[in-house]
């Protein structure tokens, strides 16, 4: 046996319940490489990997660790064979600091010495140029400095083989850019390193070799230098793949909301939107960049009328009438009968917007359940929908009856984004619409919106992946802070300047961190 | 003055029985496990102990108050762990609800200990009241010498030994929640148990242990309401069970923290008695005054809500079951 392969996976089987999430999977992993895992939602990318970290018990096949036949029963089995995984939710106890997080299960004299552990974090952080303060509570930290302390975690513990899911989901370019520094000085260490990912231009960025998964199977290898995002996609999903946003210039544009000098404070009483001025028009994709907690939430929820305003106007203009109305002040319900869809999808898809108990049907009820019959409900056209965006999105369920909760987080997502749209609005808010989707359905979502920008709806998009803000959108608005950072043109602007724009207010002011 | 000691006294009997079930449940919350069977396991501690001391002092003829102690004390302990044990696999390892669990728990110990309760007192004999002398007098027994001490003496050491073992207790269990390594494994399977698995904790056995000794711990209330409480008899009234979701309550009036259940459990026994000591009150509004813990639970819960500090509120996960494969 190569004794270069720092892990070696053989015929790895698992299921849960009747759905196989791995079939047969075999993959290697060298010692000093970056390894990509790439591959759509569902194909089972998290799930071997969990296997190698102890969350998951492969139902049959051998995992080799240093060329050693091993039984990774528990995390601390994984732990003891030097193998540290950084999970897509962050495994972080929120009240505990960063020092108590790190000790945390770990083995030594039963008195804590924190001291001593936050002094070999520093260490630790001076060496890959990691930003760590020891002291510092978790529900205090920024979503990259939770992540970097996941890493240093991982480290503390000697781990030689490190497996990041999805770690650049909720960065900026730059936090990216910065990670991947230390990821490449980690590779550099001789450090085994697996990244899980769907973003094909990270792939081909940072990794040595490629192993694509496909429906819970393996596809093949293929080295970095060898690949282009061509011939990645098409192992991913098993086709050839149009990676085309088809984005026609605007037409007929009119005003249809307007956006004035709007403040409001977030439940903490922080300054959550300060003084946010912008039109929206329809038949235009207007793109809100900004990293995860500039504001976006509570702007699109003002809108909606579910978050308090302190100062300002949102003015509506209603295409049926042609009036214009005030939408500050009026109940979510009234607001959203005006023809304002908002379909936010928070990092808990579950947590706003669908029932995980209830089926698709009854999710589709929710919206407007109340517009027939009053006493008894009437199931027949929320099935013709749920139906519809069962074949439009391929939603992968057993049955338009199974609880969501059961579906794969990609497909919940899908049901959510599918029933805003289905109600055709006039306004149609989504946030992170795409969060965590495969590539395959990350388009279809990207025409669904286009051509609801061709059927005169003003869209506003909130997106995570800057390289699809460009492509999407027509305008971006950029938020910092809650401040408005401007408004660029999407075919004329860069990554770059929006990626700078989103961590800094433009003539010089400065962001406190 | 007389009264304000006695007051005193009053209160801290009374702050004792809830203080060490209050200890035992914040050692199983801490770890996740809502366990709301605290009277019921109170209730078994007591019986237990009762039953077996009363065996030996009927079977012995001198019977010696140091195994007296000793009995009454296993005896009770290793009762009480037995029903963690019940509540534990129930909630634990089949992951059944834990506040039905806890509810149908209470309702089966004191069922449990009314039964055999009143069988003793049928065995007793005699005037039909069980009464085991020899153990309460152990358990009531004063340090010499620093009881007449005048009114410093009375407030300080005119107590059991049971009343120091709890005062202990707390700050054993505080520096172990806080200083060990142990300690902070179960705050974090009470927090994310999925992060302290991740992190190779094993967070069955740590709830299982947390449950299991807090249900000991629990149960220690028990043996000290009827031995000292009590002086060592039986009565079926049910206070046991009054005294248990005082218990409950000083869990959340102490956020949590062993420390303050000393002072806390105190506070509530003197809250529980002003009403004896406020002249003119009709039955009627003793009972308003009897209310006053619960109403100052309510108004903690309030502030430390609005207050918003991450650190005083209720463990994460508190009341929810954990199982790895979850999808």
């Amino acid at each position: 046996m190569e004794t270069n392969y720092a892990v070696e996976m053989k015929n790895v089987t698992k299921t849960f319940g009747s759905t196989v999430a791995n079939n047969n999977v075999s993959l290697t992993i060298k010692k000093g490489e970056i390894l990509s895992l790439l591959g759509e939602n569902g194909s089972g990318k998290t799930t071997i990997m969990n296997m190698l970290a102890g969350i998951y018990f492969p139902d049959s096949g051998q995992i080799y660790i240093n060329g050693k036949e091993e039984s990774i029963r528990s995390p601390k089995d994984a732990y003891d064979l030097g193998i540290g995984m950084i999970h897509q939710h962050f495994k972080l106890v929120d009240i505990f600091s960063a020092t108590e997080n790190v000790i945390l299960g770990q083995e030594g004299k039963e008195r804590l010495n924190k001291k001593a552990v936050a002094a070999r974090i520093r260490e630790i952080c001076d060496k890959y140029g990691f930003d760590v303060d020891p002291d510092k509570k978790v529900y205090n930290m920024s979503v990259s400095e939770k992540q970097t302390l996941e890493i240093v975690k991982v480290i503390y513990r000697g781990a030689d083989i490190l497996i990041l899911d999805e770690p650049t989901a909720v960065l900026t370019p730059q936090e990216t850019e910065k990670l991947f520094t230390v990821i490449r000085n980690m590779r550099a260490a001789g450090k085994a390193i697996v990244i899980i990912t769907h973003k094909l231009h990270e792939v081909l960025s940072i990794s040595d070799r490629v192993t694509i998964l496909r429906k819970g199977e393996y596809v093949g290898t293929v080295d970095t230098k060898d690949a282009n995002e061509m011939i990645l996609t098409e192992m991913m999903v098993g086709k050839k793949v149009e990676l085309n946003i088809d984005r026609k210039e605007p037409e007929n544009t009119v005003k249809r909301l307007e956006v004035k000098n709007l403040s409001c404070y977030n439940k903490e009483g922080r300054l959550a939107l300060d003084n946010i001025s912008f039109t929206a028009n329809a038949g235009e994709i207007l793109g809100i960049a900004g990293i995860s907690g500039c504001g976006e939430k509570e702007l699109l929820e003002s809108i909606a009328g579910l978050q308090k305003t302190a100062r300002g106007s949102v003015i509506f203009n209603d295409p049926e009438s042609g009036q214009e109305i005030e939408l500050i002040g009026k109940n979510p319900k009234a607001i959203k009968n005006l023809g304002i869809a908002l379909s936010f999808v928070p990092e808990d898809r579950l947590g706003m917007g669908l029932v995980g108990s209830m089926g698709m049907i009854e999710n589709m009820m929710l919206r407007d359940y109340n517009k027939e019959g009053v006493i008894f409900l009437n199931k027949s056209k929320p099935k013709q929908v749920a139906e519809a965006i069962k074949e439009e999105l391929g939603v992968v369920t057993p049955s338009i009856n199974t609880p969501v909760s059961r579906l794969s987080g990609g497909n919940v997502q899908k049901v959510l984004v599918g029933r805003e749209i289905s109600s055709a609005p006039a306004v149609l808010m989504t946030a992170y619409a795409v969060r965590g989707l495969d590539i395959n359905t990350s388009y279809s979502i990207y025409n669904l919106l286009n051509k609801q920008k061709e059927n005169g709806v003003a869209v506003l998009y909130v997106g995570e992946d800057l390289d699809v803000l460009l492509a999407l959108c027509d305008r971006i608005l950029v938020l910092c802070g809650g401040k408005m950072s401007g408004i660029v043109d999407a075919r004329t602007t860069t990554k770059e300047e929006v990626g700078l724009m989103m961590t800094s207010i433009r003539k010089g002011d400065t962001k406190d961190e | 003055m007389d009264s304000v000691i006695s007051l005193i006294q009053a209160a801290v009997v009374f702050g004792t029985v809830i203080m060490f079930g209050c200890i035992g449940e914040i050692m199983s919350e801490k770890a996740g496990n809502l366990n709301l069977g605290v009277p019921g396991i109170m209730y078994i501690g007591a019986i237990a102990s009762l039953a077996s001391v009363f065996m030996y002092e009927s079977h012995v003829a001198e019977p010696n108050k140091a195994v007296c102690v000793i009995i009454a004390l296993v005896s009770c302990f290793a009762a009480s762990a037995l029903a963690g044990l019940i509540y534990s696999f129930l909630t634990i390892t089949l992951r059944a609800n834990q506040n039905v669990t806890g509810l149908t728990l209470t309702i089966f110990g004191s069922g449990i200990a009314n039964f055999f309760g009143g069988s003793l007192n049928k065995m007793a004999g005699g005037v039909g009241q069980i009464s085991v002398a020899n153990t309460s007098e152990a358990f009531r027994a004063r340090i010499p010498g620093l009881s007449s001490l005048g009114a410093f003496g009375k407030i300080f050491f005119s107590y059991g030994f049971m009343v120091y073992v709890a005062i202990i207790l707390a700050i054993l269990v505080n520096y172990f929640l806080k200083r060990t390594r142990k300690g902070l494994n179960l705050r974090a399977v009470g927090e994310n148990p999925a992060t302290a698995d991740a992190a190779g904790v094993n967070v069955t056995k740590y709830k299982y242990f947390a449950t299991v000794i807090g249900a000991g711990i629990s149960g220690l209330g028990g043996v000290y309401y009827v031995m000292d409480y009590i002086k060592g008899t039986w009565a079926n009234d049910g206070t046991i069970e009054k005294l248990g979701w005082l218990a409950v309550a000083l869990v959340i009036f102490a956020t949590w923290k062993s420390v303050n259940a000393i002072w806390g459990a105190y506070l509530f026994g003197i809250l529980y008695w002003a009403y004896f000591y406020i002249p003119n009150l009709t039955r009627a509004s003793q009972e308003l005054f009897k209310m006053i813990p619960y109403v100052v639970t309510i108004i903690v819960l309030l502030f430390v809500s609005l207050r918003k500090k991450k650190e005083n509120q209720a463990p994460a996960h508190l009341g929810l079951s954990y199982f790895r494969e979850e999808r």
